[in-house]
């Protein structure tokens, strides 16, 4: 079997996709960018390997193969968390003056993250979009502000050490131990010994030796003129979505992508292949990022947008999608006492009429239309999308997948897996395994 | 050009004169007269003997010399908004500053303001400015738009008669000179031959691979003979060397001269619409020729006149000549006509794509330029590519966006072309 890698280095988080030769979706990584590219895609290709690997162990352990693979995700968050804890130790001790005060201030709210961790990271809410520093920043900075004061400590001095760890967590290419983690997935999974058991932890013992080879690889996003690539293996993330929408949704036609900083109305033909496309100029006024800026001026967490405008009983008319201008408008609209929730429906709505006028350049909105990138995730910005392309272009299907996040990363494999020569990203060997 | 060709040295010591000239001008009682590129009657300033400024020669040369952003930054501090035409700005802006040209040499204040194309209403206001700031002549010649396409001879006529009525009589004024119709005859036998050789030089990217860049390396052949030159003997020796060194280029099945030198592999055939990138002109080229995208022809090149489509200046006739050649010119014609030129040239030229460079400040060619996109695409089954950025203002110009833009698209076409094979669709998800 040979698989086929295709890594999106995006402005906000960098996706792997690993496909088989039977253009099968076998792995997947995703990671927050944070403006270290070089990291960022080793990070997203670990991950999506480590994915894949998992998918040949975990349907033959004889249980359960999703709860499996949760368990071995929160196993992995527990190793991270683990890491952060020490790393806040040793950052909290070059704090000139106040290293043995915050050393252990800092470590005993760790610990209390740690006693949380199995909630925190098997919850409900989970999902495989939502990144470590997510989950586990918003638990620390809740914490941190309950006990400062019985810490002794302040609470900035907390949270500067925090940060700086958790960039340091995050930039980190896990040195993991596959076979010790599958086996400690396969317990908090509670699956029984059994031969099947065995037989899957040999086999995670022998991908950990000899980890899956990647045949070929190609890059896409935004960050792609960073990969240590000839210039065949980089294609532009306008074909990506194009191919990877099409192999999500055969039917498609036009694609809208939102991203962190670009919005992209594309059209393919029957074969995924790009007609045309328009996209923002340099203005990334309408895209992932001003939702970003939204929450941080409402104090909200980026995936609290979508459901709060969708609470609105009269969203507001705004008028501008600059950030900047919203960003007064906003202001505005709180001080004479608008609600939230109205503001917010207005805003997203206004994200959309940008969205629109893209589409309309690039040619319309065909049967069917694929919304990709990070943005379709926000249901406001999905519902305002069915109603406007409603309104203009009569009744369109409208996919998203769940995974609509990774569709450059797929159509990336996918060309990879078309015959792009072999030049693999340098691989850093593994050095943590047990067996 | 890594490669500096003989034309191109030509080129640099005949502006380097003029510009010296244009100095010496106040000191030799020598009348200046300002007028734009298009329609521009530089045959008739000759026979007056009077030297020509182009206010917009000048904002994209100090654009090339990265010095637009601080004139323009000076225009807004006096009040002009930034959604004003930045080559407007960037002149204001250089003449609040001494009116020092891109040499480093002053430039002397006009005797006259001569408006002698009115197809860019911008020109209007920009004179007005001048005029208020300077308190001098100003000659306007209004020609008329071709909206159906075609010169007629009525429209010929009222050119010729605000000529002989408005423009003559300004000119004898400021010049203190009689027209000599014979002398303006004289230019106009040279500019005759001097387009025949340019129409040569343009007519060489037919070929494959194209022996020159027609919209990059074509800002370079046009220079001379859309602004102070043609007409002069100086221009016609250029363009018989430019001639001899396509030529050359032709016999040795070479491709064009790029900054990094001679493209050695021609992958793309492309028609450039819109002006382009001035601040950032040698990036926005490498994003093409690094691409093996070469411009085989373009319309920018045609602003200063379709001598392409046949026009030559003809000493037989030398007000109709005129006359013709204002009504003529690129930014004269319709949205429909300029479709049809467009199209024609993808398939005279045998281009894969076409590209419209939009320029934000620019109201007057920048609208309907998507609709147009359409309708040549329409028409030649060609995909078109849209890009946006500014003439003379920095701040529009967004590298990464257009090199993105640019790179996916010529993917596009290299997809289409190769007509690959799209995997099937994958099982499970995504």
């Amino acid at each position: 079997m040979t698989y086929h890698l295709g890594v999106d280095l995006g402005s906000t988080t960098s996706k792997a996709v690993l496909v088989d030769e039977q253009e099968r979706v076998v792995g997947r990584g995703i990671t927050n960018t944070r403006a270290n590219y070089d990291v960022a895609v080793e990070v997203a290709r670990r991950e999506a390997l480590v994915d894949a690997m998992l998918g040949l162990v975990a349907p033959r352990a004889g249980g359960d193969p999703e709860a499996i693979a949760v368990a071995f995700r929160v196993e992995q968050d527990l190793r991270r968390l683990g890491r952060l804890r020490e790393l806040c130790r040793t950052v909290a001790a070059t704090i000139p003056g106040e290293g043995a005060r915050l050393g252990p201030a800092m470590d005993t709210i760790l610990a209390k993250l740690q006693d949380e961790a199995d909630a925190l990271f098997a919850g409900a809410q989970r999902d495989r979009g939502s990144f470590f520093r997510d989950l586990v920043g918003a638990r620390f900075y809740a914490t941190a502000e309950a006990s400062f004061e019985r810490l002794g400590v302040d609470f900035e001095r907390l949270t500067g050490v925090y940060d700086r760890a958790i960039l340091t967590v995050e930039n980190e290419v896990e040195d993991l131990a596959f076979d010790r983690t599958v086996r400690a997935a396969l317990d908090r999974a509670e699956v029984e010994p059994s031969a099947a058991r065995a037989e899957a932890e040999r086999e995670a013992g022998r991908l950990a030796r000899k980890p899956l080879a990647v045949t070929s690889v190609v890059g896409t996003g935004y960050g792609r003129a960073r990969l240590p690539f000839p210039k065949e293996q980089l294609r532009s993330e306008i074909l990506c979505h194009g191919l990877g929408a099409h192999a999500m949704f055969p039917g498609t036609r036009t694609v809208l992508d939102i991203g962190g900083q670009d919005t992209k109305a594309i059209q393919v033909d029957p074969r995924g292949l790009v007609t045309s496309f328009q996209m923002n100029d340099r203005c990334a006024a309408g895209c992932g990022r001003y939702l970003g800026y939204i929450a941080d001026e409402l104090n909200l967490g980026l995936h609290e947008l979508g459901p709060l405008a969708l609470q609105a009983t009269k969203p507001c008319k705004i008028n501008s999608t600059c950030t900047v201008f919203a960003g007064n408008e906003l202001r505005d609209l709180l001080s004479v006492g608008e609600r939230r929730e109205n503001i917010l429906a207005g805003l997203h709505r206004a994200i959309v009429k940008r969205a629109m006028s893209l589409i309309a350049r690039s040619g319309g909105a065909h049967e069917e239309l694929t919304f990709t990138g990070g943005v379709a995730r926000n249901p406001a910005v999905v519902d305002a999308l069915r109603d406007l392309v409603a309104r203009h272009y009569g009744p369109r299907t409208i996919n998203i997948h769940t995974d609509s996040i990774y569709t450059g990363a797929l159509g990336a494999a996918l060309f990879a897996l078309r015959g792009t020569p072999a030049v693999d990203l340098p691989v850093k060997e593994c050095q943590g395994c047990t067996d | 050009m890594s490669r500096k060709e003989a034309s191109m040295e030509a080129q640099k010591a005949m502006l380097a004169d003029y510009f010296r000239r244009l100095a010496a001008a106040p000191g030799e009682r020598r009348p200046v007269v300002y007028t734009f590129v298009p329609g521009n009657l530089v045959e008739l300033l000759a026979a007056f003997d009077v030297l020509p400024v182009y206010p917009e020669i000048n904002a994209l040369q100090s654009a090339m010399r990265q010095r637009s952003s601080g004139f323009i930054r000076e225009a807004e501090r006096a009040g002009h908004s930034e959604d004003v035409c930045s080559y407007v700005k960037c002149d204001l802006g250089m003449m609040m500053k001494g009116n020092v040209g891109p040499t480093g040499e002053k430039i002397p204040p006009p005797d006259l303001l001569l408006l002698s194309f009115t197809g860019c209403f911008t020109f209007l206001k920009w004179f007005e400015l001048l005029r208020e700031q300077y308190n001098c002549e100003v000659a306007m010649l209004h020609v008329p738009y071709q909206g159906d396409g075609v010169i007629t001879q009525e429209m010929r006529d009222y050119v010729v008669r605000q000529l002989r009525n408005e423009v003559i009589p300004k000119l004898e004024k400021v010049s203190g000179r009689r027209f000599d119709e014979a002398k303006l005859q004289e230019h106009l036998s040279r500019s005759a031959r001097a387009e025949e050789d340019l129409v040569h030089t343009f007519h060489a990217a037919r070929r494959r691979p194209s022996p020159i860049d027609a919209y990059f390396g074509g800002v370079y052949y046009i220079a001379p003979i859309f602004t102070s030159f043609r007409g002069s003997e100086a221009a016609c020796g250029y363009y018989s060397a430019l001639r001899q060194e396509v030529d050359a280029r032709l016999a040795a099945g070479e491709g064009p001269v790029t900054p990094e030198g001679t493209l050695a592999k021609e992958r793309f055939r492309l028609v450039f619409e819109g002006p382009p990138n001035w601040t950032s002109f040698r990036d926005f080229w490498k994003i093409f020729y690094d691409e093996g995208a070469v411009a085989v022809a373009s319309t920018y090149t045609r602003v200063g006149g379709l001598y392409d489509r046949g026009f030559r200046h003809d000493p037989s006739k030398p007000l109709e000549t005129l006359a013709d050649y204002c009504l003529g010119c690129y930014t004269n014609l319709s949205l429909p006509s300029r479709v049809d030129l467009i199209a024609e040239d993808i398939k005279t030229y045998g281009a894969d794509g076409f590209v419209f460079h939009s320029v934000k400040s620019c109201n007057s060619f920048s609208a309907g330029q998507l609709h147009m996109l359409r309708e040549v695409e329409a028409k030649t089954g060609v995909p078109g590519a849209f890009i946006e950025s500014d003439l003379v203002d920095g701040r529009y110009y967004g590298h990464a966006n257009i090199k993105n833009r640019v790179e996916s698209y010529l993917q596009m076409l290299a997809a289409r072309r190769e007509g690959q094979e799209p995997p099937r669709a994958p099982e499970g998800s995504p």
